[in-house]
């Protein structure tokens, strides 16, 4: 007889929070439901509302091109002041549609899926891999970068994962990529202005691959950027046009810095854009790598300090699959750790949103009616991190008192909206199974309303934490 | 029941609300206000206040340069040889007044080029990033001694509490909310579900007080602030400065005669790697907002400002020379500002090594030759009285040779 705290782990900790009847769905076989959400291709979203990459790209380079006219406009009519105060079209206006379409799209995906557990996985690549819709451009992009460079990768190997992230447009535009231009290139010596950017291979190997302590040193991030460069977006338009189809990855020779390079302790003499995969495929074969990820993955599915031997035994699937991720994810579910404490780790707002979602069974409404809203309200707007280590994972940095108030609230408006309808006293054992403790239980019993009882449910400890 | 009684309940007892637990500071400080501003991102000092008089300047910083005082958008005059971005109208302001520091390179110990590290020596106060879980900004206020009256010492401004602020000290985190309050006998409740979780007991009671404190001050600032029962609304007014929210209610929670006495929040913004621009564009823009929002800090402050100061610090600078995006790429030395009205201001602190190729960092950044924690000690010290022994120990560990900056805070 499976120990049922095991069941309310499998849904609520590595999937998004059990739906109501899923705890009895999965209670013959949990780790049997999470492994055999691993077969097959992932799932991808298919959405006809959602613009693709290159549609984006495109309308990027229209306001581009839009703010360079109006300011040769200016420039003409009243100098280089008069260019410098031209507002530039709205980036808001223009992609904030494109953006909630995303976030509604992604959010209803989290609800439904009955493979909880990839959908977690590809949030957590998502934010390995971060970009960030603080940069204006983006804000149209995050969503098909997390689709199309993301999703279809979680469930092969690591490798091409590496690949598809650092080569598609979103992460090329938010480190700064695709106008990098080697010391010795073609175009330094001809396009005034053009010069080396370290933002991408710096982050290739501190936060995507190696790890901030996988040693690697200044020089070597040098070094990788000149690898690099070159690896840029096809573009129609102005002095950069050339190249491949637009708004898809291009390498653009032109930019590239010639000749051999040392990165890591390793001469690549490859020419063109082989130089830099050859240089990513080691990386991602690093031992260094495997650890990073591992930690990574131990510090999301079990619990914010994992313990050592977790984390070795993560990295050593990582090593000797050579990256294959679901083999990885398979030790993951295989750590004793995992299934030592039930509820160890903070939800973050995102996690919260979602399982409330998933609890209540609710829509996400449809696009102009704010629902994405709730994830800045609660602190953690998609796809918005601060930086590109992306959001955070431990409960320090989620568990704040004005953050908890807000968390209250919204599950008091739950509670209005669907008290009357909703009976806590019999949703709690479906969404929280064997963690629920006497105390909530009693609380609910004792409540003063529908409204109350199921504010007192969604503001629970057990709620509160995975 | 009126919340401030059912705070005092006993059935919030257990919930350890900061109302019934009181904190203060020793007499000498306990009218001092502290604003520490984080600047994440890496602030590009060399544009925020460019060496206008140094011979290299111009050509190493290319199309990022700012022209000399007097010039078309020139930058705004501080001495012979720095001058303030011309998007710090405020600053410039305060510096005529004796009521800022401009500290140039500058840095914390951190050598490296990780923000994220950056940040985590910078907040932590250590010397190595990952050393410590707590701020050196918390354990300056566990070196003060305990008193009889007021809330929480300190309170972060915005959904969760950095790590500048974390530590053995309970502080309080706030931001406005648009959505509805819970009635109080909900909350009672919801206080005793968390009867037996000591963090969730404690953030709650950390929520109420601050909500408490927002009302209070909301009721009580003269101006039209009425706000909802959890919240202050802001102004309606025409081009609010991205600051203008939380500047507001740093100052309302800072003149609160039973609120926290520091205040701590965030900018960002600051990670200029592309299109930085120079006198005009992204960076001046961040300077603009920057601004704004530190002239509505110490307008709203009223009174208080007299004893108020705000430090605003990043994790390191940008390089030298401009990058082949337009930009800047992670860097060194930087600045840091120190302005209030208990700032004996209206001067440079700054020991300028020169930006010649001899003089960089590792030939690209601005040396740094004035240690972050000196100026952090001279604030700590001087305006809120933390002992010299806790400075070189606990607040900023194995630093006994930083000597701390002196003058920095009138008499």
């Amino acid at each position: 007889m499976r120990d049922p705290v095991v069941v309310a782990i499998a849904a609520n900790r590595f999937g998004l929070g059990a739906r109501p009847g899923e705890l009895d769905h999965i209670a013959p076989d949990p780790h049997g439901w999470l492994t055999a959400q691993l077969e097959g291709p992932a799932p991808l979203i298919a959405d006809p509302a959602l613009h693709d990459t290159v549609y984006v790209v495109s309308m990027i380079e229209e306001t581009r091109k839009m703010n360079r006219d109006a300011r040769a406009h200016a420039m003409k009519a009243g100098g280089a002041m008069a260019a410098a105060d031209v507002g530039g079209v709205n980036n808001g206006a223009i992609f904030g549609p494109q953006y909630t379409a995303e976030v509604l799209a992604r959010l209803q995906q989290g609800a439904t899926t009955e493979r909880p557990f990839v959908e977690r996985i590809v949030q957590f690549w998502s934010n390995h891999f971060a970009v960030s819709v603080d940069k204006g451009d983006l804000a149209g992009l995050a969503g098909c970068y997390e689709r199309e460079a993301i999703r279809p990768y979680v469930l092969g190997h690591f490798s091409e994962l590496l690949l598809a992230a650092e080569t598609h447009p979103a992460m090329l535009m938010y480190l700064d990529n695709f106008r990098s231009a080697g010391p010795q290139s073609a175009a330094a010596s001809h396009i005034r202005h053009a010069g080396i950017n370290e933002n991408l291979a710096r982050e290739i190997l501190e936060l995507h691959t190696l790890g901030v302590d996988g040693g690697y040193s200044q020089a070597d991030v040098i070094a990788f950027a000149r690898v690099i460069s070159g690896w840029s977006i096809g573009t129609a338009e102005g002095g950069f046009a050339g190249g491949g189809l637009p708004g898809t990855f291009d390498f653009r020779s032109n930019l590239h810095e010639p000749g051999a390079q040392q990165v890591d302790g390793r001469v690549y003499e490859q020419a063109g854009q082989a130089q830099g995969r050859a240089v990513l495929d080691d990386l991602a074969r690093n031992p260094a790598t495997a650890h990073h990820i591992a930690t990574k993955l131990a510090r999301h599915f079990i619990a914010d300090e994992p313990g050592d031997d977790t984390v070795r035994g993560i990295a050593r699937s990582f090593i000797d699959s050579k990256g294959h991720l679901p083999t990885v994810y398979r030790s993951v579910v295989s750590q004793a750790q995992a299934w030592e404490q039930p509820l160890p780790k903070y939800k973050t707002p995102s996690d919260y949103v979602f399982s409330m979602y998933r609890a209540l069974q609710l829509p996400a409404t449809p696009p102009g009616k704010g629902a994405q809203g709730i994830f800045d309200t609660l602190g953690q707007r998609t796809w918005m991190p601060a930086s590109p280590a992306g959001y955070p994972d431990r409960s320090a940095d989620w568990d704040g008192g004005s953050a908890l108030m807000k968390r209250l609230q919204w599950a008091g408006q739950m509670g209005r909206r669907f008290g009357a309808t909703l009976d806590a006293r019999q949703l709690a054992p479906q969404l929280l199974g064997a963690t629920l403790t006497a105390a909530t239980r009693t609380a609910l019993d004792r409540a003063a309303s529908g409204a109350q009882a199921l504010l007192l449910l969604l503001a629970s400890p057990e709620f509160l934490h995975r | 029941m009126k919340r401030r009684e059912f705070l005092g309940s006993a059935a919030l007892a257990t919930a350890g609300s900061l109302l019934t637990r009181r904190v203060v500071f020793a007499d000498t400080a306990g009218q001092s206000r502290l604003v520490v501003i984080v600047m994440r991102g890496a602030v590009d000092g060399l544009s925020a206040v460019p060496p206008v008089g140094d011979p290299d300047y111009v050509k190493l910083r290319g199309a990022l340069a700012i022209a000399t005082p007097g010039a078309a958008d020139g930058a705004l005059k501080l001495d012979g040889l720095f001058g303030l971005h011309p998007a710090f109208s405020f600053l410039q302001q305060s510096y005529v007044a004796r009521e800022l520091v401009v500290c140039h390179a500058v840095a914390s110990g951190y050598r490296e080029r990780s923000h994220f590290d950056g940040q985590n020596v910078l907040e932590s106060g250590g010397v190595m990033p990952g050393t410590l879980d707590t701020g050196w900004l918390n354990r300056a206020l566990d070196s003060l001694p305990r008193g009889a009256t007021g809330g929480a010492p300190a309170v972060a401004l915005g959904a969760n509490v950095p790590l500048l602020l974390r530590g053995p000290v309970d502080v309080t985190s706030w931001s406005p909310t648009r959505l509805t309050a819970v009635d109080d006998d909900s909350l009672q409740r919801v206080a005793e579900l968390y009867a037996g979780d000591p963090l969730l007991s404690k953030r709650l009671g950390e929520a109420l007080a601050a909500d408490a404190i927002a009302r209070g001050t909301a009721e009580g600032l003269a101006g039209g602030m009425s706000g909802d029962a959890t919240g202050m609304k802001p102004p309606a007014r025409a081009n609010r400065s991205r600051y203008d929210e939380v500047a507001r209610a740093a100052a309302g929670f800072l003149r609160h005669d039973h609120g926290p006495r520091l205040a701590v929040f965030d900018t960002t913004g600051w990670d200029t790697h592309a299109n930085e621009g120079g006198a005009r564009g992204q960076l001046a823009q961040r300077f603009l907002e920057l601004d704004a929002g530190l002239r509505t800090l110490k307008e709203q402050s009223g009174p208080a400002w007299r004893n108020t100061a705000v430090i605003a610090i990043t994790e390191f600078g940008r390089t030298a020379a401009v990058n082949g995006t337009g930009g800047s790429d992670h860097g060194t030395g930087t600045v840091a500002l120190l302005l209030g009205g208990a700032v004996n201001g209206g001067r440079m602190l700054a020991d300028w090594p020169g930006l010649s190729q001899r003089a960089l960092y590792q030939q690209r950044d601005l040396a740094p030759t004035l240690d972050l924690r000196a100026v952090l000690k001279g604030v700590l010290a001087d305006h809120m009285g933390v002992p010299q022994h806790a400075l070189d120990d606990e607040v900023f560990p194995d630093s006994g040779t930083i000597r701390p900056v002196r003058d920095l805070i009138r008499a």
